[in-house]
């Protein structure tokens, strides 16, 4: 009797933090501005600005930046413990790579199309720096839930400014958004054109760094010194 | 001539950095001095002139469909094309484990000035990127995979020393204090690519 009335207190004990706690909440939130991956941490540039021309396939490649992220960030957490630190980079890469085939496999049988126009940028989140970044820097020294939580703010935070480039380019670039006209005719019969400019990859960075711009004056904490 | 051709387009029409936005990490994040742009630059090259090589031999030897017929010919229908990323990817990390082994034991001063950037290369999107645009486009030949590597390695060069070339300058002017730092390297980098794109008509 003794014993049980001791152990009861620890059983409840353990899943007292809830699972959406202040601390897990500020995970999922904080990526999607204060530190953000794109514009704060800069992490993940390299597929980010490539897929943005049109809206449809920037969303399929967030969404699978953010389910590799977090169930990578899962897998490393649970096992984090049995990875020697060594050889640490080649387990992670490989644990993500299964991850990432798995995800191409699925775009190819699901939405073929949009997988042919990500072309090798699907393949490429394997070298994501975003993911590679959170494994060794979160899931590698935290339990699978917050990791996993971490993984998936962190897929928002990368989507998010995926979407607003990718919109304002192809709102300019084409005068289209997901695939319909916006653009009204009579803008073009009084001699507008859509912007090709826009539609080429320079533009991408030139409308991330005004984002940042935005960003920055908006939270003047992240500005640099000089 | 067709090796001229190639090494020609992978440095300036279809630069790395410049096309693709392959690498942009390092890229953005290690050009702040000439000296570790220029190191860094170095590495890359030699890494994506040996692992592209080494990618071609798995692509044609070991998996495109087709690919097992030297070992028998009961393997002509086995297609073992969905594991490309996990050979490419490992083959990388452990070339770039190798690199770092060799240049530690016979070039110490090269190390020491390196750094971290060597192990760093291992996630450079661009080497993957490499081995990935090797395998897409099919080439004939082991030696013109391998001037595709080299090639794309000295663009990725040019374009990091021009970019932190700029940045040291640049520190001495007065940018809007928001832009300062991430931001205007960002808009340098698409102001860059513009002035890449004069190459984009060039057909050779």
């Amino acid at each position: 009797m003794e014993n049980e009335t001791i152990i009861v207190p620890e059983k409840v004990k353990e899943p007292s933090e809830p699972l959406f706690s202040p601390k897990n909440k500020r995970l999922l939130f904080d990526p999607l501005s204060d530190n953000n991956p794109i514009t704060v941490q800069v992490l993940g540039i390299c597929s980010a600005l490539a897929v943005t021309v049109k809206v449809k396939p920037s969303i399929v490649m967030a969404l699978a930046v953010m389910v590799v992220c977090a169930f990578s960030n899962v897998t490393i957490s649970f096992i984090r413990n049995l990875i020697p630190n060594r050889i640490r980079i080649i387990v992670q890469l490989t644990i993500v790579a299964a991850m990432v085939i798995l995800v191409d496999q699925v775009l190819k049988a699901f939405v073929y199309d949009v997988s042919k126009q990500l072309s090798v940028f699907v393949g490429l989140i394997i070298t994501n720096c975003i993911i590679m970044g959170r494994l060794e820097a979160f899931a590698m020294a935290n339990k699978p839930w917050p990791s996993f939580i971490d993984g998936i703010g962190n897929g928002l935070g990368y989507g998010v400014i995926l979407v607003i480039v990718s919109i304002v380019r192809e709102v300019f670039g084409s005068g289209e958004l997901m695939g319909y006209r916006v653009m009204p005719e009579s803008f073009y019969a009084a001699g507008y054109f859509n912007n090709s400019l826009v539609i080429m990859p320079p533009m991408a960075l030139i409308i991330v760094g005004i984002i940042i711009w935005i960003q920055r004056s908006r939270n003047r904490n992240l500005i640099e010194s000089n | 001539m067709d090796h001229v051709n190639i090494f020609i387009k992978a440095i300036f029409i279809e630069n790395m950095i410049f096309a693709y936005f392959l690498g942009m990490c390092s890229y953005l994040a290690i050009s702040k001095t000439v000296k570790s742009a220029v190191g860094l630059g170095m590495a890359v090259i030699f890494v994506l002139a040996v692992s592209v090589p080494v990618c071609y031999l798995l692509e044609n030897y070991l998996l495109k469909p087709g690919a097992l017929t030297w070992l028998s010919s009961d393997f002509a229908t086995v297609d073992l094309s969905f594991l490309s990323f996990i050979m490419f990817i490992a083959t990388i990390a452990s070339i770039v484990q190798l690199v770092e082994m060799v240049v530690e034991r016979y070039a110490p001063a090269l190390y020491a000035s390196l750094g971290i950037f060597l192990p760093l290369i291992a996630v450079n999107c661009s080497i993957l990127g490499g081995a990935l645009f090797m395998q897409e486009r099919e080439y004939a030949t082991l030696s013109e995979a391998t001037v595709f590597g080299i090639g794309s390695g000295v663009g990725w060069f040019l374009a990091i020393v021009a970019l932190s070339a700029i940045r040291e300058k640049i520190r001495y002017s007065n940018i809007p204090a928001p832009l300062r730092g991430l931001g205007i390297t960002f808009i340098l980098t698409g102001l860059m690519a513009i002035a890449f794109m004069s190459f984009m008509g060039i057909a050779i």
